[in-house]
């Protein structure tokens, strides 16, 4: 058994946040409706020191609080993703919040509490830490979504998605609860070795309800029906942050769930990732096709990438974690970007989100054009943009694991999604011009252009962290 | 050069005064005036080292040369570039034509005058890095990437239907080049690394080749393009502005019969074999079909885009005929219709650019106003019905005297694609040049002015001194494609003796 002061340096980051939470309640309460900004800045700073400490601290691998907590190569990798993920958004979303009048200190409160949960749940070792963070994370998330309360549509979308969500919690909690009744235990390696290779039916029932309840996190299909009308209602920056930084999360929990607790029964979990893979691709092809709102947009195609990103844990073994994972960093750069152009989009003082009101930007805006469409290419993986090399990753993967006809449904389905992310280049490059849009405030066009530099430049280095992502999936096996 | 070799200088050259266009500030007259000087002296500069690079050139070796190698992936994946006798042609002519590209929008593009030149710019770079990559990834990523820079220039600076133009153009060789882009992956899997001069004495599976070859042939037939996923090309090339069909007809249309060439035959041989009268078929019905259908356009550039899909066919039908002759025509006949359909497209942005429209009918007995664009038109048009003499018949020779020595009824239903030619491309000549002079919007057309002289010299010089004199050309390319023949027979045989062993330990 560790030390106490020793374990409780392994979760340096979350006691971080955690202990910056509470005193930012206090601050929030005394200083009541001018104390937003402070906040923020605080909160902003909490993020980036978070960040900062998992980068500097000690490489060591450890399972502290009786086997509760892990905390290895593989979670300090996403934990740095989602803290990136939740820092820029939470920076992002200054101006639009000032904006919408909806500029509350709650917000970034709101926004740590959940980080906090997602660290959990990236770091869960059993499946009680996993419900823990799971809930954590997504209690703040359902009053994010309903944010904007005076917003119908935002308060429809929090209720929706604390309903939907609430279900699929449900559903985890049996499966949990089937699998501590067959192991025995709740910890992931005390499950693989109780399984061994021989899965019980009850097992499998158990593994099944928990993919469902961490497919409906990630949005895969067909547990995907809440994320349109979630990511259309909540308001912009809480749409940018459930794309980024929640996505990582989940993603995380569902590879290490799987890899450390069924690694003995690999055909049944890989025939229920193909299949959730292969549904989400084609989903988020075909569906995206006729959106005119562009979050409902990109709500279709997150729910394609995470299809793309399964393909990955789907070849299962180093080379295809590695690949989700370079995968997941590439991802959160292009929807970073894409996001930071999402909330520059203001005619008059008033936001809009139509894929129309982008017409003919390249006109009255031709750097956001150019960063926008770069984006719209990187996420249709054209090559030499990032997106490329990120489905290069995945993709290799399968193909090395010999899952063909996985690939190439995959490959087609991008072929269809490139369609629709053409199509807002044509709006903004061949259409004639929409009412111009207002001088974007500082930080989303910041955050544009910067994603905008990486995606283009990536290939320059396409192996930048390449060596970090497989020195991350090796800590799972 | 620069701490680079050449061959990165020549490929990224075009980068830099892409840069430089960006950095200009303002719109005004001078300001585009000096994009277009820019752009122009970056694509004669790029030229001229290409040439220098040629001087420096041995024919008479068969291995790659320039050859340079770094870091840049890891995991077997690396920057390789270099260039032998079956690339080189197809630099050359990609550095030609950008010049000439850039002078022949001087004036047709008055729109966006800056983007149009880094998006020319930037394609330069990536079809220059095409033809050079010596990595399989390297080359996709210039293969595919090329898709940008040609979508904005159709859809931008197209005509009317250019926004479906360039979907189909996109989406057309995309969905083709994305399978390919898994067959490199296994590949990969097979040989552990992309590096084309190895995976050129890889053996791969016999099972493995064909479906390898099928998928290389979905992206690579889509390029050509091979009837009968053609139908992307003609709507390209009427809405694609003079310039844009000028490239794509030059230099794009040569990724697919490069590909068959360097990665078809090398790599999988046994498949290549197997489905060789496949690719005769296909081919005899481009020529024949595509013909027929270019009798009854009304369309100029339609009409000779689907000349193109003809010609391309000639060349499929060459490469896999795999004899010296086919190979080498094959190679040629690219080169000679990079020359001549380029130049067919200018002559038609000619007209355009005084009449703005494409339409056959609008035109008629142009003779009697330009009587020196007539003689050149007629050149052209000569070369691409094949007179011997230009540079268009040597290439088709070649083709149907490799072809015949394999099969001889391929021969001779392709020759009969010759026959066609002639009578749609005089039919086409017939109703612009000859005839009267009666429609009232004719009556003040002007002939060539000074700058479209000089587009034109050298377009002309070169096809008539191919035609005399095409050793240039097949020198260069043979020793690499008589070692490129040599590997693949080679290939076949231990295929073949592998067979009669097994039969006999049975």
């Amino acid at each position: 058994m560790t030390p106490l002061p020793l374990a409780l340096a392994h979760c340096l980051p979350e006691l971080i946040l955690a202990a910056g939470v509470l005193v930012l309640v206090l601050l929030g309460a005394i200083r009541g409706r001018e104390s937003d900004g402070p906040v923020t800045e605080i909160a902003a700073g909490l993020l980036g020191g978070a960040i900062v400490v998992i980068l500097l601290g000690g490489k060591t691998n450890a399972i502290v609080f009786d086997g509760a907590f892990i905390n290895d190569g593989f979670g300090r990798f996403m934990k740095v993703l989602t803290l990136a993920g939740s820092l820029v958004t939470l920076v992002m979303s200054r101006d639009f919040l000032a904006a919408e009048k909806i500029d509350k200190f709650e917000f970034p409160i709101l926004i740590l509490l959940s980080t906090l949960g997602m660290l959990m749940l990236i770091s869960a070792a059993g499946l009680i830490a996993l419900y823990l963070g799971l809930e954590l994370m997504s209690l703040a998330l359902y009053v994010l979504a309903a944010f904007h309360r005076d917003n119908i549509r935002a308060s429809e979308a929090g209720l929706k998605y604390f309903v939907l969500g609430a279900l699929s919690s449900g559903m985890l909690l049996y499966g949990a609860s089937l699998l501590y009744g067959f192991a025995g235990t709740v910890s992931f390696a005390g499950i693989a070795e109780t399984i061994n290779g021989k899965a019980s039916l009850g097992v499998v029932f158990g593994l099944v309800f928990l993919m469902v309840g961490l497919a409906f996190k990630m949005s895969a299909v067909p547990f995907h029906m809440w994320t349109p009308d979630v990511y259309e209602g909540a308001p912009t920056p809480v749409t940018a942050f459930f794309i980024t930084a929640v996505k990582m999360a989940a993603v995380a929990i569902t590879l290490r769930v799987i890899l450390t607790a069924f690694p003995g029964i690999t055909a049944q979990w890989r025939q229920i990732v193909i299949f959730l893979s292969i549904l989400s691709m084609v989903l988020g092809a075909f569906a995206a096709i006729g959106q005119a709102n562009i979050k409902r947009l990109m709500a279709y195609s997150t729910i394609g990438h995470v299809g793309f990103a399964l393909v990955g844990l789907a070849a299962g073994g180093e080379t295809g974690v590695a690949s989700v994972l370079a995968y997941m960093a590439i991802y959160l750069v292009m929807t970073l970007g894409t996001f930071a152009g999402i909330l520059s989009m203001r005619v008059s003082g008033e936001g809009v989100e139509n894929i129309s009101d982008l017409s003919g930007l390249a006109r009255t805006d031709g750097v956001m054009a150019f960063f926008f469409a770069t984006m719209m290419f990187s996420l249709a993986g054209i090559p030499p943009l990032a997106g490329f090399f990120a489905k290069w990753y995945v993709f290799n993967a399968a193909i090395q694991a010999r899952l063909y006809a996985l690939a190439v449904i995959g490959v087609l389905s991008s072929a269809v999604a490139a369609f629709y992310y053409l199509r807002i280049v044509k709006i903004m490059y061949f259409d004639e011009p929409a009412p111009a849009f207002d001088r974007p405030a500082l930080a989303p066009r910041i955050v544009l252009a910067g994603s905008g530099i990486i995606v283009v430049f990536l290939f320059a280095y396409p192996g930048l962290f390449i060596d970090a992502t497989t020195a991350a999936a090796k800590s799972l096996f | 050069m620069f701490g680079f070799g050449i061959l990165s200088c020549i490929v990224f050259l075009p980068l830099a005064g892409a840069g430089f266009i960006l950095a200009l500030r303002g719109n005004d007259e001078a300001t585009l005036e000096n994009a277009r000087r820019a752009a122009l002296g970056t694509t004669l500069i790029v030229f001229l080292l290409s040439l220098y690079a040629y001087a420096r050139f041995d024919p008479s070796s068969s291995a790659f040369q320039f050859v340079e190698e770094k870091g840049w992936f890891g995991h077997g994946l690396v920057y390789k570039m270099g260039v032998d006798g079956i690339s080189f042609p197809f630099v050359l002519l990609t550095t030609f034509l950008m010049p000439i590209c850039i002078l022949a929008s001087w004036q047709s593009i008055q729109n966006r005058v800056k983007e149009y030149m880094i998006v020319f710019l930037v394609l330069e770079t990536l079809m220059i890095g095409v033809f050079c990559a010596l990595d399989l990834l390297l080359f996709y990523l210039f293969f595919e990437g090329g898709l940008i820079p040609m979508f904005l220039i159709i859809g931008i600076w197209g005509h009317t239907r250019r926004v479906y133009a360039s979907f189909k153009f996109f989406l057309y060789t995309l969905a083709g080049s994305l399978l390919m882009l898994l067959a490199i992956m296994a590949m990969y899997g097979v040989a552990g690394t992309t590096d084309i001069a190895v995976l050129l004495h890889t053996h791969f599976p016999s099972s493995m080749q064909k479906w390898l070859w099928l998928a290389f042939f979905a992206s690579l037939a889509v390029k050509t393009p091979m009837w009968p996923v053609h139908t992307w090309l003609p709507d390209a090339h009427v809405e694609a502005p003079t310039a844009g069909s000028v490239i794509l007809a030059g230099v794009l249309l040569k990724f697919g019969g490069y590909g068959f060439i360097r990665f078809s035959l090398p790599m999988f041989p046994e498949a290549s074999a197997y489905f060789a009268p496949l690719v005769f078929a296909l081919s005899v019905i481009a020529i024949i079909y595509t013909s027929l259908v270019a009798l009854v356009q009304e369309d100029m550039k339609k009409l000779i885009a689907y000349t193109s899909v003809a010609h391309m066919g000639l060349v499929t039908m060459g490469i896999f005929s795999v004899t010296p002759q086919g190979v080498q025509g094959a190679v040629f006949q690219m080169v000679s219709h990079g020359l001549v359909s380029a130049a067919l497209f200018l002559c038609v942005g000619v007209l355009y650019d005084r009449l703005h429209t494409h339409e056959i009918a609008a035109y008629g007995g142009l003779v009697a106003r330009m009587p020196i664009y007539a003689a050149v038109f007629m050149i052209f048009t000569l070369a691409n019905l094949g007179l011997p003499g230009t540079s268009g018949f040597i290439g088709e020779f070649l083709t149907l005297l490799g072809t015949f020595r394999i099969n001889s009824w391929v021969a001779l239903l392709a020759t009969t694609g010759v026959i066609w030619s002639v009578a749609y491309a005089l039919y086409l000549y017939r109703r612009i040049i000859f005839g009267v002079l009666d429609k009232p919007n004719l009556a003040p057309i002007l002939d060539f002015s000074w700058r479209e002289a000089t587009l034109f010299a050298p377009l002309v010089a070169l096809t008539i001194f191919f035609g005399v004199y095409p050793t240039p050309v097949l020198e260069a390319s043979a020793a690499a494609i008589s070692a490129l023949i040599k590997g693949y027979d080679t290939a076949l045989g231990e295929t073949k003796t592998a067979a009669l062993f097994r039969l006999k330990a049975e």
